[in-house]
């Protein structure tokens, strides 16, 4: 029998490895098998634990805790002792008695099992089934397969099948890969450069890490097919300063890759030589954009440059270089195996494949969700996501971040499109979908994402280092009830000359998440400038507070916690508060059992 | 100490110029290392730097104030890594910062006088599901609640007495 421990970093922040040490320390006769996996993206049931026998997985444990090691470890130590070989097939469960049934309570539910079931898992393929750590685990799930057929096929050929897959690239722009392949490949120059974006910026996104955790050859076997087909022959991997763990997951995987002669000089014995390397970023979203990349590999400030020429013609030292995602990469082994057609075979007429989404807010399960193109909002995020949580309703989600922008309810049933996202004012994006509720205020939203913004600019165009500063005023102005007449069509216009200016992508996208509030949450905005009132309650200036005597039970526990002494009232006699000294720190209501305290 | 007479350990450098020597893109890098080692980036260090990457100090200022994952100043024993990503957002992370806030009397960017904490807000750490979430030197805290998160911060505070 083998225990296998889900340690991505969100099952580690959920104590994976504490439960791993207990079950170890227990396991001194080694009489269980131990091992770890990456990501499985259930992150809302982490940490999760998998039991296999003889290869064959035949129970998931969640939301295991360090206090639930001793009776794992024994159940599965005495369903190893019990156990003859069986049957690949037969499942433990079935066999009565049979030790394994004492978890029967930390056993994923049927409904919870859907969330993975509803899926269809293309670059998210090993993740969470095997160890990253280890390169005979992925060459035992056909690993380096796909470049040893390339090494077979011309370079033409290569970009061929990749253009029959429709592949676009999964770092937010959907632009055809097989198109920037070409050019690259065609660009003059004796050197070329293969770049691999994994900076992940969008603030709420995490596929990109949790394929470099989970699955690190397989973007390292996509790369290598890229650089084959461009002609490069030196690679850098960009990661986020922020993912140390992909760092050394990532590190790990380069070397034993070199080591099994498929990094390096000749490699498995062909012309072809590649070498990766792997450049930790140093914060700042702004490198995310492909020529602020280059800067930050250069060793400069990341401020992007004026494009044309582009990266495929002079990239990193102006040398020609492609540069593509993470998500981008990893989709490639497969469909160099499977065939570009199975990929265009899943999606719709303008996108094909599948796409990685992380579902998180106020979602009930929350975690990675690949499915092909084509379905609607409304199937990832109430079909595999459960909806809302707490018995909240939707409001809106966002997509595509700081880049992207908000989609309201009536629009649920838009298809998971490039085109048709982008008809909705929000993008496909790097695949970020926040869920929000009632609870959210859209005002405030924009004004988190103009923050954001503002403070990301790099501050070399006029049009994003100035204006998304006005546009954080007006925004915050309006969030403290402050707000004019004409302001929202004072940001309209920010906005549009913003979008029009600015040098790239980041100015010329971040008015999305103001002009999308606008346009499905204007009487939002109203209600702020012409009534000082948040309908979400959310804007800490404009809340109310006070006591619902009906409710109020007189037990005196607000009046003890208020800071500032404005509430008053006799034992067992309902409680009032002074709004003229009341300073809205919320304290009242986290602190009263029964609910009075109402927030207007 | 004021910046002007900082004295630090220039030759444990040393290494890390050899490590990189003639990759004439290894700034950050080298930054990074720096870092590593002195725990931010002293001026003289930032000095040291340019004059052996053949960087005017400027362009080495520059390059470590752009980017924020370097310190100008050192930070506590404790480094709190508070995620303000979106997902915390809309999961309250402003609640934790408050929380955080009137616990250790400092801000984002700012140290106690202990020396014991310092507060520093990122947009996100990749554990969104997990949100509210803060980092703790290595170490990840999920699902945070203003409670939760005090609770944390004196636990440790405890620890190191
Ligand atoms: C402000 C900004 C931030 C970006 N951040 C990222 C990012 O974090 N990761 C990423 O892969 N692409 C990001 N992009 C897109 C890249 O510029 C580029 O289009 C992409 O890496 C190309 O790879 P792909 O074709 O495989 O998508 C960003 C673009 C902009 C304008
Ligand atoms: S938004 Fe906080 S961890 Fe991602």
């Amino acid at each position: 029998m083998k225990l296998v421990f889900g340690e991505g970093s969100c099952g580690i922040a959920a104590g994976a490895r504490k439960v791993r040490a207990a079950v170890e320390k227990l396991n001194a006769d080694n009489a269980v098998e131990i091992g770890i996996t990456g990501c499985i993206g259930m992150c809302y049931l982490e940490p999760i634990v998998d039991v296999y026998d003889g290869g064959t997985l035949v129970k998931r444990l969640v939301k295991v805790q360090e206090k639930d090691a001793e009776r794992i470890y024994k159940a599965v130590a005495d369903a190893g002792r019990a156990g003859a070989p069986r049957p690949p097939t037969a499942s433990v469960q079935q066999q009565d008695g049979a030790p394994l049934s004492e978890l029967a309570d930390l056993e994923i539910s049927a409904d919870d099992k859907e969330f993975l079931e509803k899926q269809t898992r293309i670059a998210l393929r090993h993740c969470g089934l095997i160890d990253p750590e280890d390169i005979a685990a992925y060459e035992a799930v056909d690993g380096y397969k796909a470049i040893r057929k390339v090494l077979a096929m011309t370079p033409e050929d290569v970009i061929a099948e990749i253009k029959v897959s429709g592949l676009a690239g999964r770092g937010g722009a959907g632009f055809p890969t097989w198109f920037k392949w070409n050019a690259a490949r065609n660009a003059k120059g004796e050197q070329k450069y293969l770049i691999c974006n994994a900076d992940e910026g969008d603030p709420g996104a995490f596929m990109d890490r949790a394929v470099i955790e989970s699955d690190p050859h397989s973007l390292i076997e996509g790369m290598l097919i890229a650089a084959y087909a461009i002609g490069a022959t030196k690679a850098f991997v960009y990661v986020r300063a922020e993912y140390p763990l992909a760092i050394v997951r990532l590190e790990k995987a380069l070397a034993a890759a070199k080591k099994a002669g498929l990094l390096g000089e000749n490699i498995l014995g062909s012309h072809f030589s590649c070498d990766i390397r792997i450049k930790a970023g140093a914060g700042a979203f702004v490198c995310g954009e492909e020529t602020a990349l280059i800067e930050s590999l250069e060793g400069n400030r990341g401020m992007p440059r004026l494009k044309p020429p582009f990266p495929a013609e002079k990239g990193y030292t102006q040398a020609p270089s492609n540069i593509n995602n993470v998500e981008t990469f990893a989709n490639v082994a497969w469909i160099i195996l499977n065939g570009g057609a199975a990929f265009a075979a899943m999606g719709t007429e303008t996108s094909k494949g599948t796409k990685v989404f992380a579902l998180t807010g106020k979602i009930k399960r929350g975690g990675l969700v690949e499915i092909p193109m084509g379905l609607t909002l409304r199937d990832v995020i109430f079909g595999i996501g459960g909806g809302i949580r707490d018995g909240g309703t939707f409001k809106a989600v966002q997509m595509g971040g700081p880049s992207g922008g908000c989609i309201p309810e009536h629009l649920l049933d838009t298809k998971i499109d490039y085109k048709a996202l982008g008809a909705t004012g929000a993008i496909m994006g790097s695949g970020g979908m926040v869920v929000m509720d009632s609870h959210t205020c859209m005002v405030n939203m924009a004004r988190f994402f103009l923050d954001f913004t503002a403070k990301e600019s790099c501050g070399k165009c006029v049009h994003c280092r100035i204006g998304t500063k006005r546009m954080h005023e007006i925004l915050t102005r309006i969030t403290e009830g402050k707000g004019k007449e004409g302001d929202v069509e004072l940001l309209q216009e920010l906005c549009n000359g913003i979008k029009a200016g600015a040098l790239c992508g980041l100015g010329q996208t971040a008015p999305n998440p103001v002009l999308t509030t606008i346009r499905y949450f204007r009487d939002e905005y109203d209600a702020h400038i012409r009534e000082a009132r948040c309908p979400a309650h959310e804007c800490a200036a404009l809340k109310t507070y006070s006591i619902d005597p009906a409710k109020c039970k007189g037990c005196t526990m607000c009046a003890k916690k208020c800071p500032v002494g404005a509430i008053t009232g006799a034992v067992k006699q309902p409680h009032a508060i002074d709004p003229a000294k009341c300073i809205k720190c919320g304290q009242c209501a986290a602190t009263c059992k029964f609910g009075a305290v109402v927030i207007g | 100490m004021c910046e002007c007479c900082e004295k630090s350990d220039l030759s444990k450098l040393t290494p890390v110029f050899e490590a990189f020597a003639g990759d004439d893109h290894a700034l950050i890098s080298i930054l990074q290392k720096a870092q590593e080692i002195y725990g931010y980036l002293p001026v003289d260090v930032l000095y040291a730097i340019a004059e052996k990457t053949g960087n005017s100090p400027a362009k080495v200022l520059g390059v470590a104030t752009f980017y924020t994952q370097f310190r100008l100043k050192p930070v506590g024993k404790n480094l709190i890594l508070l995620c303000k990503g979106t997902a915390c957002h809309v999961n309250g992370a402003d609640s934790i910062e408050k929380a955080l806030v009137e616990e250790l009397g400092v801000g984002d960017g700012e140290t106690t006088d202990d020396g014991l904490f310092s507060i520093k807000t990122v947009a996100c750490l990749g554990c969104c599901s997990l949100s509210p979430v803060m980092m703790i030197n290595e170490d990840t805290y999920g699902s945070l609640t203003p409670a939760k998160a005090k609770d944390i911060v004196r636990k440790i505070r405890e620890a190191s007495k």
